[in-house]
């Protein structure tokens, strides 16, 4: 009985007109290492990678391996991202290189911070960043705030996903406003992904189970005591909230208890006036 | 003959004997084969240019690869 696996298969998120299997994308940084990565990334199911854009250590990485050999694009649709930008400028310069160094490639996930504590979008800069991106061919999946304007914003501007955090980057608190991202859910067209604050599998699948088109995450699974495993879990926790979501949950009863088994043909037949069986 | 040509490299100076091309350059950073892009001044070099583009003097010159990141 192979059905839940057919109905995964078959239900791709399509972000900027291509299908993915995955509905889980996953960053690359704070493991320990490039096995590591790999390994916990494979166990992810991930299709889409997040990777970082920096200087090359001049002189001081002949012969060390790199990401994009760990991660071949052949494999992976890799998305460059502008962590570490606090200007629409920055973040414009760093993505055209990334275009540069993937060979033309045009997906990217643009995120300007706002300051060096919180890591909030700054999200007047992120808006100017889209709009210069957009008209240059990128396209763009936001990380953004859970403001549901500025969610529709950039929506309006073109870019081809939104991503509003559930928490701070790196925080794991888990999803904390979950009446903001169901407005952003209901009211975009494009697709909306959960970007940040992830803690552990549950935060994933009520991501999913609110309707999110998919999961970004990094910490959660890096700093996890077993980075594999939990790598395996998210991929099991995205599954699942799908599912549930497109199954549609039960109506919630807070005052009415619903027996699941039969009322009648007990061995001893309640009276009236003295309570059911469940 | 020619002079040495002076630049800013990822942040930092750096001087060249002569000047040269953005290929050569890549050579005599150790990092021909990587996977890498480069900006001059603000401007992306594709790397289809790099066998004619040369370094002038005074260019401030970003050498980025992919990281791991989120």
């Amino acid at each position: 009985m192979n059905a839940p696996e057919k109905i995964v298969a078959e239900d791709a998120l399509v972000v900027a007109g291509k299908p993915y299997r995955s509905r889980l994308l996953v960053g690359t940084g704070k493991y320990r290492d490039f096995d590591e990565t790999r390994r916990a990334i494979e166990a992810s199911g991930a299709e889409i990678v997040t990777v970082a854009i920096r200087r090359t250590n001049i002189g001081q990485n002949a012969g060390e391996p790199s990401l994009l050999e760990v991660l071949p694009p052949s494999r992976y649709t890799i998305l460059p991202n502008t962590a570490g930008c606090y200007t629409a400028e920055d973040a414009v310069r760093t993505l055209r290189l990334a275009r540069e160094l993937l060979d033309g490639h045009a997906l990217v996930k643009l995120e300007v911070l706002g300051d060096q504590q919180s890591l909030y979008p700054n999200m007047p800069e992120t808006l100017a960043a889209a709009k210069t991106l957009v008209a240059e061919g990128f396209q763009v999946m936001a990380y953004c705030s859970d403001d549901p304007i500025l969610a529709r914003q950039l929506e309006d501007l073109g870019c081809v996903a939104v991503m509003p955090l559930a928490s701070l980057i790196g925080s794991g608190m888990g999803i904390l406003n979950p009446w903001n991202l169901q407005i952003i859910i209901d009211r975009l067209s494009v697709p909306v992904l959960v970007d940040a604050g992830i803690g552990t599998a549950s935060d994933a699948a009520i991501a999913m189970e609110l309707g999110c088109d998919g999961v970004l995450m990094n910490t959660a699974i890096a700093k996890a005591r077993d980075p594999v495993r939990m790598g395996a879990a998210m991929k099991l926790a995205v599954e699942a909230g799908r599912e549930a979501f497109l199954a549609g949950r039960m109506a919630k009863k807070p005052y009415e208890a619903s027996a699941s088994s039969p009322r009648s043909g007990l061995i001893a037949p309640a009276k009236a006036g003295e309570p059911k069986g469940a | 003959m020619s002079a040495p040509i002076r630049v800013v490299l990822n942040g930092a100076p750096r001087e060249f004997p002569a000047p040269l091309t953005f290929s050569e350059l890549i050579d005599e950073l150790s990092l021909a084969g990587r996977r890498l892009a480069v900006e001059r001044n603000g401007e992306i070099v594709p790397r289809s240019r790099f066998g004619d583009a040369r370094v002038a003097d005074g260019d401030r010159i970003e050498v980025v690869i992919a990281v791991g990141g989120g």
